[in-house]
């Protein structure tokens, strides 16, 4: 909100006249053009007072728009299609105009763009509920008309246009009053400038306002990635602006406008403009680079500092087979081909050509070797484009030949840390269902940005397959330290009976627990001490709990977890703990081992998913109890830490007291 | 080295005022600092943040302005609602900002009226707050105005047009204070929260010429509101109600990454607010408004290096000597006999005639101050009370006869022509004879009382002198600079003693040149001739002449007693300089005789009990 509003300047036409286009700044001269009775040209400067002196040209057609743009002169564009720079249209007012469009047909929005240097102008017209489109080159003269198809929904009436403009194409974006909204690519530079073309148009966000909104709807693009639009989501409920992402269809935000808007939208120097109530608001909206991690609120932290650090963000540009669905594909042939040629411009890089090559016919091993090849090369400027296309390449043809796996490739690309999941969720994906379990664990511990469903196909895996079938693999055992004979200096004491200040861990038990923990005390021994899963299991089930994660996202796929599983699962947790709390320090030996709290959140986890499927299992009895009084011991842990911090200011105030000699004191002081 | 008996004072229960403003002139590279009390202090930057003048107002505020012939009233601006409590001009004069409740008025100075009124949000987290202050103001050339309010807001408006263009929310409480560097590329704020923020003017992408106004650097270095903050070309400076001036440079700034580069914290004043009679073991405590006496106690008993001995006669407090009217004390003494007491105020000066009967004390005005000792800025009493020295504020040394009770004039030492600087440093020798006068920049005269004229003049140097005392039976006069360098000058022979000469060859250990508060007193030893006593507000050091001097490899400061070493390795690490950094912070140390030391000190933590309570923030999120 403008906290202080108000009109800087205002000036108004006589009685009767009625002004018929929106007043617009020459940015060139610092003056105002506004038109009035459709007709009447005005044009003042700030000076000015009364509009009825200042410089009037009376036209011999109706004006649409005016269109004026920073670092050229304004276009009068007029309602039967022909367009004029100001300056010339000035010389002689009373020139003729053209008529450009055919009759009935109502021009309904336009917007004017500089592309190289050149304006560009587009407008769209409807006729009969069909729409064109006009693009004027305006250094050129060249006029292209197109014809606009909606497609299935034929019946839709396009209630708001925005256009974004690159370098070859202009996107139109419409919104529909089925509250989608579709996008339209139109070429700047026409193909053939006397074929009637036409044009389709594709869904890009799907019901973002609903289909029935009253005050009338808006949407503005704010960048390449970025489009705001003003109206109410549902039926019923109050008008908002929300600024969506389209690359990847997140709601990037919105804010509720209670007063009513009027459907009219404007963004200019990363500020929003928009009616609310009776006011202007304004809105500073900056687009930040639009990455899929951001979109989803989910960045990768907590590296660990000795591992190599991963790009967190993905090279938008290179090109992708399983690129995002609704990309469009003639732009991303475009792009593939572009880099195509810009590879072969390199005369002294064959290698990536040649291994893309070989990828599609040789065999495994041949593949192997040239890939070797290219890696022991210096990393090239391209290295991660050829890395993405290698993978996309091997990817494709493992899906098209059932038994070609280059299993010893795609681990060492992988190795490489380019790429992620995004680039290549097949690469999983094909994991998983070789059982590839080393694989797996590689791209575990590679990858940021894995989905929360695939982490927890990785779990199920780990956890169902078999003992013998995990010995023949080759899972990398850091993570993992040989628990069965370890012996430490900083093992702490085993403590069972002392009574610490008040509290015994052993004292509040529940009683009924008491007597089944009696019946098996060298099991509960037994269960403590020696590891539940073998080694190379361990080791799987630690780069899980590496994984970066979502709560949300992960606890409904968690449920699916089969409750033998979730049991062993838990049995390995909580072994985990209690090898951290033998520890002073809290944590496990070895070099990249899962921490505490990593190890209690999922304890916490796969109680919250499985709770009523644990708690009806027998076996699973023993270890609910445990998990009971580990929870209970440690709230006691932190009420005794409480009560220790109390002691301990305590005696720092009393130890300030006899620091503080009073006021006056005579001491011996000997200097030396 | 010597063991002695210290009594530690630490009922001096001074306070020193809160910092309500400060100005830094970029010419002359100082800055001034006004604080509630009304005192105005003078710090030269340029001399190791040295406090060079003491102001000492009556408390009201005084505007002057300063024209060639004369001061005008030229025009009455469109009267405002509200009191007015900031102003910016816009720097080519044609506009002033003016900062009140609820609003921020921009006027036209050739017309004279209101061309603009912007409405500040009352709002603060959510929450109408009742009233809206703008403390502060800053108008750019460009024409944006900042301001900051009492809502936690910074928020910059286009004058031109009266608009807001952007707003920062920085605190819960007040922002009080704004200074805009000379560039226009970074300004610091102060709130009430003690922090200081740093926003600068930054491109928006690297290589743009497009720039934002960006807040880059928290810091926090005070406990309570900052209420004035100056920003010169290298540092940020705030002060407020913790009374501590903070000036923290700014690293990107600096050129060379010194001991310059480091943050500074001035707590005390760089001058002594306490004398000391040492036959009688009394102590005279300077306040703003009122003298203190007290008389040490004593003990009977010893001790080994650390004891603190059972006192058999506490600290008694003599004499409570409040002054009439509103203004501060500038300066006050007693003599060494304890028998006299003298101060000054801005526009009067006082003489008391002390009488001692058992423990009765009694005190009697010595009337009819001539005019001419009107307000002084050092007085100094010689050793054997007879002479009374004066430096008054006009540059005249005035020397007065004192018998009984009684006094007379004898001379006055006029200012060198030409220069109109007082002297605010005296220092006498111990037979009487030799007078020591010091102002800021002018050097060390030295005058011949006997005499009665000028006998020479230490050669100029280009720091400040902090301290200087005479040396009893040689009269070397050691001279304490703001760059701690001391300097030894023999009075009679006229030049530098071969012990300073040795000093300045070698230098002194970088350690020695690092400290940053300045030495405030020099004494001596009555029995030790090579020795020099001196402190500053962190340590005290006796300087051993006969010893080597350290270079900067051999340890400085060693708290530690040597244990069983060999002879050998205690020769050849023993150095000249001695110092002891129990007691701090330090406002004064003097030798009382042989065996006894006499210590003031002032914990901050008193300092802190005493000051109102900060904001509360919360702790742990709770």
């Amino acid at each position: 909100m403008v906290s202080d509003q108000k009109p800087l300047g205002s000036w108004s036409v006589k009685q009767g006249q009625i002004i018929t286009c929106p007043a617009v700044c020459n940015f060139q001269t610092r003056e105002y053009i506004v038109v009035h009775d459709n007709k009447v040209l005005r044009i003042w400067n700030n000076e000015d007072v009364n509009l009825d002196k200042v410089f009037k040209a009376t036209l011999s057609a109706e004006v649409y728009r005016i269109l004026s743009v920073q670092g050229t002169e304004p276009l009068v564009l007029f309602k039967e299609g022909a367009v004029r720079g100001l300056e010339a249209l000035l010389a002689d007012p009373q020139q003729k105009i053209e008529t450009v469009i055919s009759d009935e047909e109502v021009i309904k929005w336009t917007k004017f763009f500089i592309v190289f240097r050149h304006p560009v102008l587009i407008f769209i017209t409807e006729k009969h509920g069909n729409y064109f489109a006009y693009v004027q080159m305006f250094n050129s003269r060249i006029l292209t008309k197109y014809t606009l198809l909606l497609g299935q929904d034929e019946n839709s009436v396009i209630e708001s246009f925005t256009a974004s403009v690159d370098r070859k194409f202009i996107s139109l974006m419409s919104l529909s009053s089925d509250g989608c909204i579709y996008e339209t690519l139109i070429p700047i530079r026409p193909t053939d400038p006397e074929k009637n073309q036409t044009l389709v148009r594709s869904l890009l966000l799907k019901a973002v306002v609903s289909g029935n909104t009253r005050n009338g709807v808006a949407l503005t693009a704010l960048d390449q990635d970025h489009i705001a639009v003003l109206g109410s989501p549902q039926a019923a409920s109050k008008e908002c602006l929300s600024v969506w992402n389209i690359k990847f269809q997140t709601l990037q935000t919105s804010k509720e406008l209670p007063q009513g808007t009027s459907g009219q939208l404007w963004y200019y120097g990363e500020n929003l403009f928009m009616l609310h109530g009776k006011s202007l608001t304004v809105i500073p909206y900056k687009c930040e680079v639009s990455s899929l991690a951001g979109a989803l609120g989910k960045l990768k932290h907590g590296q660990d500092p000795g591992t190599h650090v991963m790009p967190r963000f993905v090279n938008w540009e290179t090109p992708q087979g399983c690129g995002l669905g609704f990309q469009n594909s003639e732009q991303s042939r475009r792009i593939l081909r572009r880099r195509k040629i810009e590879v072969s411009l390199q005369p002294e890089v064959p290698p990536s050509k040649q291994l893309l090559s070989t990828i599609m016919e040789d065999s495994e091993k041949h593949i192997e070797v040239e890939v070797r090849k290219f890696l022991a090369l210096k990393q090239t400027p391209d290295f991660h484009t050829v890395i993405g296309d290698t993978v996309t390449g091997l990817l494709e043809r493992c899906k098209a030949e059932p038994s070609f796996y280059p299993r010893n490739c795609l681990m060492q690309l992988i190795q490489t840390h380019v790429l992620s999941y995004s680039l290549c969720p097949d690469l999983m994906e094909i994991a998983l269902i070789k059982k590839d379990v080393q694989l797996l664990q590689l791209c575990l511990q590679q990858f940021p940005d894995i989905p929360e469903s695939v982490t927890c196909a990785c779990l199920k895996i780990f956890l169902s397959i078999g003992d013998d079938s995990l010995q023949e693999t080759d899972v990398s055992m850091e993570s993992v330290f040989d628990y069965s004979n370890s012996v430490h200096d900083e093992k702490m004491e085993e403590q069972t009976e002392i009574l610490q200040n008040g509290f015994s861990p052993e004292e509040d038990k529940c009683s009924n627990c008491d007597q089944e923990l009696n019946k098996k005390p060298q099991d509960e021994t037994k269960e403590s001490t020696s590891c539940p899963v073998v080694p190379k299991r361990a080791a799987l089930l630690n780069a899980i709990l590496h994984s970066a994660y979502s709560e949300t996202f992960l606890l409904p796929h968690l449920k699916d977890i089969p409750a033998q599983h979730i049991t062993l699962f838990l049995k390995y947790l909580y072994f985990l703990y209690l090898k951290c709390s033998e520890n002073a320090t809290m944590t496990l030996p070895g070099i990249h081992p899962p921490t505490l709290n990593q190890i209690m959140d999922w304890i916490c986890l796969l109680l919250d998913a499985n709770f009523t499927v644990v708690v009806m299992m027998p076996e699973a009895k023993r270890l609910l109890i445990n998990l009971y009084k580990l929870v209970k011991s440690q709230i006691s842990v932190y009420s005794e830490l409480n009560k220790i911090e109390v002691s301990f200011r305590e005696l720092q105030k009393l130890n300030q007291e006899k620091n503080n000699r009073g006021l006056y004191s005579i001491e011996v002081l000997e200097l030396f | 080295m010597g063991e002695f008996k210290v009594h530690r004072v630490r009922f001096f229960n001074y306070v020193p005022s809160g910092i309500r403003c400060v100005a830094y002139n970029n010419q002359s590279n100082r800055l001034a600092v006004s604080r509630t009390d009304g005192t105005v202090e003078v710090y030269n930057l340029s001399a190791n943040y040295f406090q060079e003048k003491v102001g000492c107002e009556d408390g009201s505020v005084k505007l002057f302005q300063i024209t060639p012939d004369k001061i005008q009233f030229e025009r009455n601006f469109d009267r405002q609602k509200s009191r007015i409590l900031s102003l910016s001009w816009h720097p080519s004069g044609t506009h002033v900002a003016a900062g009140s409740i609820d609003y921020i008025s921009v006027f036209d100075v050739k017309s004279g009226s209101a061309i603009h009124k912007m409405i500040v949000d009352r709002q603060h987290m959510g929450v109408s707050k009742r009233k809206c202050i703008v403390w502060g103001v800053a108008f750019l050339s460009d024409g944006t105005v900042i301001s900051v309010d009492s809502a936690g807001k910074v928020q910059f408006w286009d004058s031109a047009t009266g608009t807001l263009v952007k707003s920062h929310l920085i605190a819960n409480a007040d922002v009080q204070s704004i200074a805009v560097a000379e560039q226009e590329d970074s300004f610091v704020v102060g709130t009430a929260e003690g922090t200081v923020f740093h926003f600068q003017l930054v491109p928006v992408t690297s290589n743009s010429s497009e720039k934002q106004w960006v807040r880059t650097k928290p810091f926090q270095h005070h406990t309570h509101d900052v209420r004035t903050v100056a920003h010169s070309p290298t540092a940020l400076i705030s002060g407020g109600t913790d009374t501590h001036l903070v000036i923290r440079p700014l690293m990107e700034k600096v050129e060379v990454k010194n001991y310059d580069a480091a943050l500074r914290k001035i707590t005390f004043p760089h001058r002594r607010l306490i004398s000391c009679s040492k036959k009688r073991q009394l102590l005279l405590f300077q306040f703003a408004h009122h003298l203190e006496l007290w008389r040490l106690g004593s003990t009977v008993a010893t001790g080994k290096n650390g004891d603190t001995l059972p006192l058999s006669k506490n600290a008694d407090h003599l004499l409570h000597l409040k002054t009439k009217g509103p203004e501060n004390i500038i300066c006050s003494c007693i003599s060494l006999c304890g028998s006299w007491i003298a101060y000054s105020t801005v526009s009067r000066f006082f003489l008391y005639r002390l009488n001692y009967e058992h423990d009765n004390i009694s005190l009697k005005r010595v009337s009819k101050m001539p005019p001419f000792l009107r307000c002084a800025l050092q007085i100094l009493f010689s050793e054997d009370s007879t002479k009374l020295f004066v430096a008054s504020n006009q540059g005249a040394l005035h020397i007065v006869q004192l018998s009984g009770g009684s006094f007379k004039h004898l001379h006055a030492f006029q200012p060198q022509s030409g220069t109109v600087e007082a002297m605010c440093l005296l220092a006498v020798s111990s037979d009487g004879n030799w007078l020591a006068a010091s102002g800021t920049s002018a050097g060390v005269h030295v005058y011949n009382v006997k005499q009665l004229k000028l006998h020479c003049t230490v050669p100029a140097y280009n720091f400040p002198v902090t301290a200087m005392a005479i040396a009893p039976n040689t009269n070397n006069l050691v001279i304490a600079h703001s760059d701690q360098q001391v300097f030894e000058y023999s009075i009679p022979d006229k030049q530098y003693t071969d012990w300073s000469r040795t000093v300045q060859k070698q230098g002194f250990h970088h350690l020695w040149l690092q400290r940053d508060t300045p030495i405030t007193h020099i004494s001596f030893h009555p029995k030790r001739p090579m020795h020099i006593l001196l402190h500053d507000a962190y340590m005290f050091c006796i300087i051993d002449k006969s010893l080597p001097l350290p270079n900067d490899k051999t340890l400085l400061y060693n708290p530690f007693p040597p244990t069983n070493e060999s002879d050998v390795v205690r020769r050849r690490t023993a150095h000249a300089f001695k110092i002891s950094k129990i007691y701090k912070p330090l406002l004064f140390m003097d030798l009382l005789d042989e065996r006894t030391l006499v210590a003031v000190e002032r914990p901050l933590d008193d300092i802190i009990a005493q000051l109102p309570p900060p904001i509360k923030k919360k702790k742990f999120g709770t």
